[in-house]
């Protein structure tokens, strides 16, 4: 009895102490900065333009592959196939690879010089140093944690339910998005919120292909180096507290539907 | 009329092989064997689940064996009821309609109609996960019949139901049968298919190994495992001796009526309630009559099993007074009786 008292002392003890790790820098960063200081640079217009940036070039990047993604995170679960494996090992390359690498990469891809960036700029878009490219580093680095989600989640919808909803004289197409999406869109939900954060707060993709405009992340990153680190505290403050509501209103609505 | 051809499969550990038989429509068949069979593979293949190596399946004289999961107005009820978990009991209903977009106001009146003839009204608006097994099970049912099925596919129908609710499906099944529905019913417990088919047929290792009549089957099972299915318990390797003599596995001759055909081995069986059992030899007119010693005495639903070993393992049923009134106890001497009209010879 007294010896698992003390088992569970320890456990508690370094469970503090792996939470405190995360806690205490955030605590710290969140009254680094005055209230004025704060007040001041909600107020600053390159602030709120960069905030503002951030979440829509995430918001789309999520979107877009979102659409594009299911697809195949639906064949990945159902389907068996030569090479399987390989494409699931290709989905996690982004998450393993550095991401300024990443960034170089995606740079060759929407390049001036590359088959897209000439197709882009023929419509009169040029990717580097666009949102648009922007949007594809981010996606490019978060789209695992999306495409990973959704094929677990459509692993685990019970085949027998799609194919009986076949019994019962529904089409593929049908089944899919009466049973298949709805059952498995927990699973894809919680991906797509995962791909936004991780979106949200790239930099080392990013600031290859775009350093202006100026994502938040970058922006942290320009003023400490620019000004130090009282200038970056208040604008790191504020980016956290908006990722914090998004993700805590988002979470609140997905719960509330999926219950 | 559905017809299975010469239907095979080949899976590394497991094979069904050559499976051929016919439902006649407004037919209630029975497919019977154990667990692993190939019983419910049987199911998913005639509704299209599973595609067959090889043979092909018939429904009302149009070859349905490539025909499309959604077009082969095939029904099935799984054992698990597969029931979607995110729609209500209303939604669920109305899926196979909304599906084959059938109007609204028709939809409507379909599933007011099913819901009460399944006694299911007070669920529509239910979720799923509120239901017992035996509300789930009506919903698949109602589910299954709202775009009027040609056959009707029932995969261990009562298997997870209690006894009340076993007796009131088994009255809910034969009502749809008696209305017309052809169905087609797997199961392991031969008491299912006693209650409720017209025709069985026997599955064992992937092979349908005997169709026919319940009498057929039951009364002249093809094997002992068929025997052994069909709950009865005394059936033996049988070596003719003489016109009216048999011996059972080379250790006990009985008297049996004149046997016809010219086979000289086959199988015995009777049953366990035309065997007596007695404290003293009886003198009356069961012409086979051996002593030997209570083994098991076994409590069954059909009354309590007396088990003794005659040289040959013979088991008896009888009434829990008649156990009481000859104090038959485990290892006590008894004598075994039966007439010569109960054996059943089947000769191979």
């Amino acid at each position: 009895m007294q010896k698992q008292s003390k088992f569970q002392l320890v456990i508690i003890f370094l469970s503090g102490v792996a939470l405190l790790f995360i806690i205490a820098p955030m605590f710290g960063l969140m009254f680094s900065s005055s209230l004025s200081q704060l007040t001041e640079t909600v107020a600053d217009k390159e602030v709120q333009n960069s905030i503002l940036l951030t979440l829509t070039t995430a918001f789309f990047a999520t979107l877009v592959f979102s659409i594009a993604g299911i697809p195949l995170a639906y064949i990945l679960a159902r389907k068996e196939f030569p090479g399987k494996r390989l494409v699931s090992g290709i989905i996690d390359l982004p998450v393993v690879i550095p991401h300024t690498a990443a960034g170089i990469a995606i740079l060759g891809v929407i390049s001036r010089n590359s088959v897209l960036g000439k197709t882009a700029g023929a419509i009169g878009l040029d990717l580097v140093g666009n949102p648009v490219g922007i949007s594809i580093a981010m996606a490019f680095v978060s789209v695992p944690f999306l495409l990973n989600a959704a094929r677990d989640g459509f692993v685990s919808v019970p085949v027998r339910l799609e194919k009986t909803a076949l019994n019962l004289g529904a089409s593929p197409l049908r089944v899919f998005f009466t049973i298949s999406l709805p059952l498995a869109s927990r699973n894809i939900v919680s991906g797509a919120i995962m791909m936004f954060a991780r979106g949200m707060s790239e930099f080392g993709a990013v600031v290859i292909v775009a350093y202006h405009p100026m994502i938040t992340p970058i922006m942290i990153y320009e003023r400490f180096g620019a000004f130090g680190l009282k200038y970056a505290q208040p604008v790191a403050v504020i980016f956290v507290s908006v990722s914090l509501i998004f993700f805590i209103v988002l979470r609140m609505i997905t719960d509330r539907k999926t219950d | 009329m559905l017809k299975l051809e010469n239907i095979s499969l080949n899976f590394d550990e497991f094979s069904l092989k050559k499976i051929s038989f016919t439902v006649v429509g407004g037919e209630y068949f029975v497919i019977l064997g154990k667990s692993g069979a190939g019983k419910s593979l049987i199911l998913e293949i005639v509704a299209g689940l599973v595609k067959p190596d090889k043979g092909k399946i018939i429904l009302s004289g149009k070859d349905i064996t490539n025909v499309a999961i959604q077009k082969r107005q095939v029904g099935i009820v799984f054992q698990d009821y597969a029931i979607f978990p995110h729609l209500s009991v209303k939604e669920n209903i109305c899926y196979p309609l909304k599906a084959n977009k059938i109007p609204k106001h028709k939809r409507e009146i379909i599933v007011m109609d099913l819901a009460k003839k399944m006694g299911i009204s007070k669920l529509l608006h239910r979720k799923p996960s509120t239901l017992s097994g035996g509300e789930l099970q009506r919903v698949a049912l109602a589910r299954t019949l709202t775009l009027n099925p040609k056959c009707l596919l029932l995969d261990e129908p009562l298997s997870s139901l209690d006894v009340q609710l076993r007796n009131e499906m088994r009255d809910v099944l034969r009502k749809l049968n008696k209305e017309g529905l052809t169905i087609i019913h797997v199961t392991h417990d031969y008491q299912e298919a006693v209650a409720l088919a017209q025709k069985v047929g026997i599955i064992h290792n992937g092979s349908i190994i005997q169709t026919g009549t319940l009498k057929e089957v039951f009364h002249t099972p093809k094997s002992k495992f068929v025997a052994n299915l069909t709950g009865i318990r005394n059936f033996y390797k049988a070596d003719i001796v003489s016109n009216k003599k048999i011996f059972l596995e080379n250790k006990v001759e009985i008297s049996t009526l004149p046997i016809i055909g010219s086979s000289k081995e086959g199988f015995v069986f009777f049953r366990s309630e035309d065997v007596v059992i007695s404290c003293d030899k009886i003198d009356s007119s069961l012409t086979n009559s051996f002593p030997g010693t209570i083994l098991n005495i076994i409590p069954t639903i059909s009354g309590i099993e007396i088990v003794v070993d005659a040289g040959i393992i013979i088991s008896s049923y009888i009434t829990e007074q008649s156990v009481k009134k000859l104090n038959l106890t485990e290892g006590k001497k008894v004598w075994v009786s039966f007439k010569a009209v109960a054996v059943r010879f089947i000769g191979r």
